[in-house]
């Protein structure tokens, strides 16, 4: 087996009285698409933000590429090539999808200290933007301001903003949250794409799209990991009907 | 790119059109009055300006901005009183100051957001403040005259009152054209992102602080610029130029304007400054009426002044 591109090691994250991670190890292999599946409150969210540094764990190491990262922050993790996108949509409100997307290739072409020349006229900015959205199939939407956007284009261009920065590690939270049935099956048809290009965590609920996509799945409940199978065995596997798929109304409590 | 032809586009071009013709209109009615009037209102405009930098692009409510004004001021008072009278002396050694003194307020006071950001603005300003009251050398709370104006070595005499205005009004347009600039730059449009979305921007690999520090030192160093100008102009600085209601006349300039608008602050002050000096002729209370006018902008016309016009134009 290659070497893992992503690995976790013994993460813990509390919050209170709540151990929302405890002490989770996983690991990500170059190239699959790994999903991340458990119920309400089961610590997705919290672990997605412990491996881009929005959240710092309690204890616990996070290896990318090699390289140890539990403490560095968001923005130079970012720059290593780990992207993410947000479960509630998080983008610039206020600015065009291209703009937000052109952003996300500027700050991966060297610094932003120039005051002068203007942001909007670079030509190799605004082609990476263009193609990030073309990609997504928002090409005909770049100069609508995101407030404008519906809530399914809002989604998309999430992942187009995170595409721009030419992510090794693309970690996708619920990008179907919120989605139409015609708009979730676009979205999954653009995943199955994506996967050939880069390695994937996708963290969803949508059952039917995690086990059409992805290569393995590892199954949370109360921030432990209770299996971490290929998707024919995680069908199977005996706590995990207990604990999810079959009666989710015996685990899930509301944190 | 060509600017659309719309209502606050026009009023921008027509007002710096007269604040270009003002002078003529001075000579030929005979009316000094209005000039040395905007004289002052160009001043207080670039203040504003730098204000509405970090105020309306950067997100950063700023309540100490009158600090720069004085310590602007005080630099060129300073010199001046020990006998330095040159302006290439003096004048760098106000921007500098000031950026010295943004950078070490705003490394401190970046680290908080909303609230909190706010009161600690306005307590550096209210320290520099004090400090200015507390220099007896310097004239203490009574101010300190400024016997000559900036001697530039014949190039401009700021004695004469057109040459000088036109200095004020050059210093204007620069400094909006910079703004101009840097707003539409890599740098303007990080610091935007970060006013309208900082989790996002250091998620995708902005070290938003950064940023945001730059722009801060930025706006005092244009203001300190706009304080160097107005102690030439009144030849005279005094802690009350710091003081924490002239940092709120600057946000009023911006708000009644319009934040992050490049014309709006030039607006607001011009409104601002014309209201305060019509109604002080009629009424002491001249806030009475001031007030409720801010009142009914903040509630009906976000975006001041200049978003009102710009949503006229669209009808």
């Amino acid at each position: 087996m290659a070497d893992p591109l992503l690995r976790v090691d013994s993460l813990v994250r509390r919050y209170g009285g709540i151990t929302a991670t405890d002490n989770l190890s996983m690991e990500v292999i170059p190239g699959e698409l790994h999903a991340i599946i458990g119920p309400n409150g089961a610590g997705k969210t919290t672990l997605i933000s412990q491996l881009t540094g929005q959240v710092m764990p309690n204890s616990g190491t996070i290896y990318f590429a090699g390289r140890d990262v539990t403490s560095l922050p968001s923005y130079t993790r970012s720059r290593l090539g780990l992207a993410r996108s947000f479960q509630i949509t998080s983008l610039l409100k206020d600015f065009s999808a291209i703009d937000n997307v052109a952003l996300a290739a500027q700050a991966h072409d060297g610094h932003s200290f120039r005051f002068w020349g203007n942001a909007r006229k670079e030509r190799h900015l605004r082609d990476t933007a263009r193609a990030a959205l073309e990609r997504v199939g928002l090409g005909q939407r770049a100069d609508i301001v995101v407030s404008q956007l519906s809530h399914g284009e809002q989604r998309e261009l999430e992942l187009a903003v995170a595409l721009a920065t030419k992510p090794q590690l693309l970690l996708l939270d619920e990008p179907m949250a919120g989605l139409g049935v015609t708009e979730s099956a676009r979205m999954v048809a653009l995943l199955k794409e994506l996967r050939k290009e880069v390695t994937i965590v996708l963290v969803e609920h949508d059952m039917e799209a995690v086990f059409a996509l992805a290569d393995r799945i590892t199954v949370l409940v109360y921030g432990r990991v209770i299996a971490c199978d290929v998707p024919d065995a995680i069908r199977k596997h005996e706590e995990v009907k207990r604990a999810y798929l079959g009666e989710q109304h015996a685990v899930t409590r509301h944190d | 790119m060509m600017p659309k032809l719309n209502a606050s586009n026009a009023v921008a071009a027509l007002m710096c059109a007269a604040l270009i013709l003002l002078p003529v209109y001075s000579a030929a009615t005979g009316n000094i009055f209005i000039l040395t009037l905007f004289t002052r209102i160009t001043i207080y405009a670039l203040a504003a300006a730098s204000l509405n930098l970090i105020m309306g692009y950067g997100g950063m409510m700023s309540f100490g901005h009158a600090a720069y004004l004085g310590i602007g001021g005080y630099a060129v008072g300073i010199l001046a009183a020990e006998g330095i009278g040159s302006g290439f002396i003096q004048w760098p050694v106000a921007l500098v100051v000031s950026a010295l003194f943004a950078l070490l307020i705003g490394a401190l006071s970046l680290r908080t957001r909303g609230v909190y950001f706010i009161m600690i603005t306005l307590a550096f300003a209210q320290m520099a403040y004090y400090v200015a009251s507390a220099l007896s050398r310097y004239g203490g709370d009574d101010g300190l005259t400024v016997y000559k104006r900036s001697d530039f070595a014949g190039l401009i005499n700021l004695s004469d009152r057109n040459q000088f205005y036109y200095l004020c009004l050059a210093c204007l347009f620069g400094g909006l054209y910079l703004i101009w600039r840097i707003v539409n730059s890599r740098f303007g449009l990080v610091v935007q992102g970060v006013r309208s979305n900082e989790q996002r921007m250091q998620a995708i690999g902005f070290h938003a602080n950064r940023y945001r520090l730059v722009c801060f030192v930025i706006a005092g160093t244009i203001c300190g610029l706009a304080g160097a100008l107005l102690a030439n102009n009144t030849d005279f600085v005094s802690p009350a130029v710091m003081y924490w209601t002239r940092s709120g006349d600057l946000m009023v300039m911006v708000i009644l304007g319009g934040m992050g608008s490049l014309f709006g602050p030039v607006v607001g002050a011009i409104v601002y400054l014309l209201l305060e000096e019509l109604l002080s002729q009629f009424t002491e209370f001249s806030g009475l009426i001031l007030g409720p006018v801010l009142l009914l902008i903040v509630l009906f016309a976000r975006g001041g002044i200049m978003g009102l016009l710009g949503r006229m134009s669209r009808g």
